[in-house]
């Protein structure tokens, strides 16, 4: 039992990641109808965010020890970091809450870097086939991807999580079950924003007159201009929200893998097919597909199941069960799980 | 008329590989081995031309019949005989029953759908190489030789050194003339004049299907596959034999990859592998005869050149302006080569695929019909 809801958690865990860029590529393919390749790349661009400001808050004020010396007999040093000199106590507390700053300064940050795509690229790329699409972003991708590499190196960088969440904790517990379960924190933490984040996307879509007027554009982008509204302009700003979903999923995740250049591109892929099963263009369906193969995937390399599937002598497929997943759902169910007919078919 | 000037074409082309290692001497990258990966990501190329410029149809999965190739041939090697001739026709049959399978099951879909198809396969096949088909492509390690090897058609060979792979004989490392010709000192080997003569083959090939009633459909599927359907033309047939052929020019290109170091890791069937071979097409002019190979070469040859790059031969070439002149060159040029010379590759493509189309082959053309003035003629006889 602990062993299920433990791989429950981690399904949920890498689901949340999924479903977040997932969400992001939808809003993005349902209102301006473009394949993005770059958002991956946004994804990576959220994590160094948090990595930047990191690096930011630990620049140091340096003064030589007037009495310990290091090992060669040289005077030792004392860093102070600037914003603790300044701040004093809250600039500990920032030191500390790294992340959550960065998520926070990573909204605005995303919906420039958002805009400025949408209305200095993608924009240009209205008229021209879904292929030349694919290749721009996927160029942009690779270019967003090497300025983050020679800017930052090729390792990976790790990036401390707020001290109070650092660790395992007692799920088992936390629910009162008769067992513990322990799993990180701040996965735990992830899941829960990620949750939040997603809500909160829906409701803007569903409760605010933008996002109203968002959706009937998603539905007929003609009439809705016809009626005089100004939809490109709200789709751009839609664009930029996508990124900022991205962006945010990234920052937040910073605290769970160390951040690296390439982290975009895996999980790219893994978006894609999330957005595929879910159905093209159908945001719940994303959010829906991204938890599923999450689980999935995570149930798939759980050691009994391995073993069951060994013992009745296929080989072992938790690698690729995502994509199996993905194959057997385009050729089976055309539109995925939620998607409608006809969807970006030509 | 047009045969004659395909004939012209395809004797410039064959001239001009054949005559490479002279020609590429002036240039720094005239050494076996890159202008056989040169010849190789041609053909590689020309291969993927044959689906995505000709039906539009963009598989992002064509990594992994580079990699199938490769690992067949290995098999070939280390069962039946260093001999090339052997492995290289293993790598194309079997790339070829690989994109058979792929293609049939990828290309019920279009468009998009059939793009995210290839890539998951393209990934599923890594995994698969990474994972469970340890057994044959012997995981994270690789395919090596190994002295063990069976070979059952070789002779015994001397103890403690591994064969090399050859042609009948002829080694393909083996440099069997290196003259000095205008002060440059120039390497002919095997190996290059084997890619080269597969190379002019397949261009040789891709010329006909170009100008091919098959070629002629698969246009037709690019330009508007609707119509061709209500007019009760089955399209999937000819976008799956495309799928099929260019699957088999990646498995030889796999197979000779093979050939030039006899070992292979998964990595060859990462998707952003595949990712390069879209990146050399576009680049060159998609839908074009040359446009591929210009594009494989020059993306290789930057990749080997631009990347050799550093401060240092920076500073050498801004040297004749006064220090923070130099500097500040050095400065701005110095993201976009060494280790950032992705960057600008993936700068220049993105430059390539907003303005120019038609990739560097339309650019070559539009620049011709500037200088010869045809365009102003054009524009004459539109007004008359």
């Amino acid at each position: 039992m602990d062993a299920i809801l433990l791989q429950l958690l981690n399904g949920l865990d890498k689901g949340s990641a999924y479903a977040l860029i997932a969400l992001g590529l939808t809003l993005i393919f349902g209102t301006l109808g473009v394949v993005n390749f770059a958002h991956g790349a946004l994804f990576m661009i959220g994590a160094f965010v948090a990595v930047t400001f990191s690096k930011l808050m630990e620049i140091s004020k340096v003064v030589l020890d007037p009495e310990k010396v290091d090992f060669l007999g040289n005077p030792a040093k004392i860093k102070t970091p600037y914003v603790i000199e300044w701040f004093g106590e809250f600039g500990e507390w920032m030191i500390d809450y790294t992340i959550p700053i960065a998520v926070l300064l990573s909204i605005p940050i995303m919906i420039i870097i958002g805009v400025v795509m949408e209305r200095g690229l993608i924009r240009l790329f209205y008229n021209r086939p879904h292929a030349d699409q694919i290749l721009v972003t996927f160029g942009l991708a690779i270019v967003l991807q090497e300025i983050i590499k020679i800017s930052f190196g090729s390792e990976s960088i790790p990036v401390n999580v707020p001290a109070a969440f650092v660790g395992p904790v007692d799920v088992g517990a936390f629910f009162g079950l008769d067992f513990s379960i322990f799993y990180p924190y701040w996965r735990l933490i992830y899941i829960g924003f990620s949750v939040i984040v997603l809500a909160a996307v829906f409701s803007f879509l569903r409760f605010t007159t933008f996002g109203m007027v968002v959706r009937a554009g998603m539905a007929d982008r003609e009439t809705v201009g016809l009626l005089g509204i100004n939809i490109d302009k709200r789709f751009t700003i839609m664009f930029g929200v996508a990124a900022a979903v991205a962006g945010l999923a990234g920052a937040m995740y910073a605290g769970v893998n160390k951040p690296v250049f390439h982290m975009g591109m895996d999980f790219l892929v893994l978006s894609f097919v999330v957005v595929v099963v879910g159905g093209m263009g159908s945001l719940p369906g994303a959010v829906l597909a991204g938890f599923m193969l999450g689980i999935l995937e995570a149930f798939a390399s759980m050691p009994l199941i391995k073993d069951a599937i060994a013992a009745v002598g296929l080989p072992s497929i938790d690698q690729i069960i995502i994509y199996l997943v993905a194959v057997i759902v385009l050729l089976v169910r055309p539109r995925g799980l939620m998607g409608k007919a006809g969807v970006m078919e030509d | 008329m047009n045969v004659m000037k395909d004939r012209m074409t395809l004797l410039i082309f064959a001239a001009v590989v054949l005559a490479a290692p002279l020609l590429f001497a002036p240039t720094g990258a005239a050494y076996p081995d890159l202008l056989q990966r040169f010849a190789i990501y041609g053909i590689f190329a020309i291969g993927f031309n044959i689906l995505f410029g000709l039906t539009g149809y963009l598989s992002f999965g064509h990594a992994a019949f580079l990699g199938v190739g490769s690992y067949a041939a290995m098999w070939m090697f280390k069962l039946l005989s260093m001999n090339i001739i052997p492995a290289l026709i293993l790598s194309v049959i079997v790339a070829g029953l690989f994109s058979l399978v792929i293609g049939y099951i990828s290309l019920r879909r279009s468009g998009i759908y059939f793009s995210i198809l290839t890539l998951a396969f393209a990934e599923m096949s890594y995994k698969l190489a990474y994972s469970v088909l340890t057994p044959i492509t012997n995981g994270e390690t690789g395919l090596q030789l190994d002295l063990a090897d069976s070979r059952i058609m070789d002779a015994p060979i001397a103890e403690g050194t591994l064969p090399s792979t050859n042609l009948f004989g002829f080694e393909m490392k083996e440099v069997f003339w290196n003259p000095t010709i205008l002060g440059y000192d120039l390497q002919f080997n095997y190996g290059f004049y084997v890619c080269a003569a597969l190379l002019i083959l397949s261009f040789y090939i891709s010329m006909r299907i170009f100008r091919s009633p098959f070629g002629l459909m698969l246009r037709a599927v690019k330009t508007n596959q609707t119509r061709l359907n209500y007019t009760g033309i089955a399209s999937r047939p000819y976008t799956l034999a495309a799928f099929v052929i260019s699957g088999m020019f990646a498995g030889l290109a796999g197979g000779l990859l093979a050939t030039m170091d006899p070992s292979v890791g998964a990595e060859r069937m990462q998707w952003t592998v595949g990712g390069e071979v879209v990146l050399m097409v576009v680049l060159g002019g998609s839908g074009t005869l040359i446009g591929p190979v210009l594009g494989a070469v020059f993306i290789r040859y930057f990749n080997s050149v631009l990347s050799q790059i550093n401060e240092q031969t920076l500073h050498g070439w801004f040297a004749f302006g006064p220090d923070w002149l130099t500097n500040a060159m050095v400065f701005i040029v110095e993201p976009f080569v060494g280790k950032g010379w992705e960057l600008t590759l993936g700068a220049l493509f993105m430059i390539v695929v907003i303005f120019l189309p038609g990739g560097l082959v339309d650019g070559a053309k539009r620049i011709g019909r500037k200088l010869s003035g045809a365009d102003r003629r054009a524009a004459k006889v539109g007004i008359a």
